[in-house]
């Protein structure tokens, strides 16, 4: 066997997921990875970042010593507003993440099912007590909810499952995963293996995941800069 | 003649029951009635039941009550946000019970309450362990729980600006659960950084028209 293929790094995977935003979406990126995407964004495209806590026009974190302790992003940290960016209230926040007004939510997770389940908000750690956020509203309700994790734990076991071990965001709400191997579609036939990265094959990709992967008939290779 | 304007915080407070239930608005630290809510401390009501999107953050307002065993439930989304020593400390030692909901569901319940509505179904949480329970129903071909309404006994507020009628403005992502939590309780308690003429804020601007407010009071020295 050649060189072993090299995993894209998060940031990566954030660039990957980047390019599939339509120009003129409004996006919300959950906690973590997801925030990394809006570094990304392709500048022919113009994009409206939502965030629960009742902003459309969410800009780039401010500089050091320019934060206003009142404009905050969904993860507490210091955010800033875009020229034609807007402020409302939690309900109506929430009411255009339910009402499917949010064209994209995307989201960590700790795993996917084959049929697009999605578990991201607890791990049944004994040792926290659970908080589920925002996640279930988004998961639900988002009119199209994108996933971006680890193709395997740390342990390297696999994240893409028949079923779900912990507990669920949400069932069947997964369209389309990106691991640092692949981009996964989830279809009515199952997972479908639409780009791998260079070197890897379908039977080295399949040996890290639990279900059954269907080769796209248009796979190609991920083409990822260096980042 | 309608002057909701009150003197002193202790006064916004007076009048808390034990057991009460108290909508705490803000998210994470932003938004947060601090001052009001510690004032209950020196005012003394217990057995609370709080309502937030977090479970206190720091040792301010609502992480301060409960560090100080005041508050004996927790209905929140996500307890653990920034600095939540207050609230780990008192769950881990079994003294405070915790309800967890969806944010969206959390807002909406309240929201319901102050419609007068008797609950609504929601997509949220289906399939999952947040709406064990609950009624399950189909509609259009779509699954669906019943959320039953969320009402405060008080809610504490943070705004900007008020006037006397108690109108409210507020400031930048310092709004989140502020408006809806000031309409879905029976008294509402409001602290602002600054008082203004009546008529001094543009009416297309204002975000809580005062029939939902009580009380409001300066804390001008809040951030």
């Amino acid at each position: 066997m050649s060189q072993p293929p090299t995993s894209l790094s998060r940031r990566q995977i954030a660039w990957r997921a980047a390019q599939d935003i339509a120009d003129g979406s409004y996006v919300n990126l959950g906690i973590g990875l997801p925030t990394l995407v809006a570094d990304f964004i392709p500048s022919d495209r113009e994009i409206v970042f939502h965030s629960e806590n009742g902003i459309l026009g969410l800009g780039k974190a401010p500089a050091p010593g320019e934060a206003d302790p009142d404009l905050i992003n969904a993860g507490k940290g210091a955010a800033s507003l875009l020229p034609g960016g807007s402020f409302f209230h939690h309900t109506d926040a929430f009411l255009m993440i339910r009402g499917g007004h949010v064209d994209l939510s995307l989201m960590g997770a700790f795993e996917v099912s084959v049929d697009g389940d999605l578990a991201n908000w607890t791990t049944n750690d004994p040792h926290f007590a659970p908080g589920v956020g925002g996640a279930m509203d988004l998961a639900a309700g988002a009119r199209e909810v994108r996933v971006l994790l680890e193709h395997t734990t740390k342990e390297g076991e696999p994240r893409l499952r028949h079923r779900c071990t912990y507990p669920l965001t949400a069932p069947r709400c997964v369209k389309r995963i990106y691991t640092n191997l692949a981009v996964i579609d989830v279809t009515r036939r199952g997972l479908s293996v639409v780009e791998m990265i260079e070197g890897m094959t379908i039977g080295d990709l399949q040996a890290l995941t639990e279900p059954e992967l269907e080769l796209a008939d248009e796979c190609r290779p991920m083409r990822v800069p260096a980042l | 003649m309608i002057d909701k304007r009150v003197a002193s915080i202790a006064q916004a407070v007076a009048d808390v029951k034990d057991g009460a239930t108290i909508l705490c608005a803000g998210f994470g630290a932003v938004g947060m009635a601090d001052e009001l809510l510690e004032a209950l401390l020196e005012q003394g009501a217990k057995d609370l039941v709080a309502v937030a999107n977090n479970a206190g953050s720091g040792d301010r307002g609502l992480a301060a009550l409960i560090a100080n065993g005041r508050v004996r439930k927790v209905i929140c989304s996500y307890p653990r946000t920034d600095k939540p020593h207050a609230f780990e400390a008192a769950y881990k030692a079994g003294k405070l019970e915790l309800e967890l909901v969806p944010q969206g569901t959390l807002s909406e319940r309240m929201r319901c309450a102050a419609a007068g509505l008797g609950g609504f179904y929601s997509p949220v949480g289906v399939g999952t362990r947040l709406a064990e329970g609950k009624e399950v129903r189909e509609i259009d071909g779509r699954t669906y729980v019943l959320e039953k309404p969320l009402k405060g006994d008080i809610a504490f507020c943070k705004a900007l600006k008020a006037d006397r009628w108690g109108n409210l403005v507020y400031r930048k992502a310092a709004r989140n659960f502020n408006p809806t939590m000031a309409m879905a309780a029976d008294l509402t308690v409001v602290q602002v950084k600054e008082f203004v003429e009546l008529g001094a804020l543009d009416p297309e601007m204002i975000v809580t028209p005062g029939i939902f407010v009580d009380r409001v009071v300066q804390v001008a020295s809040a951030k």
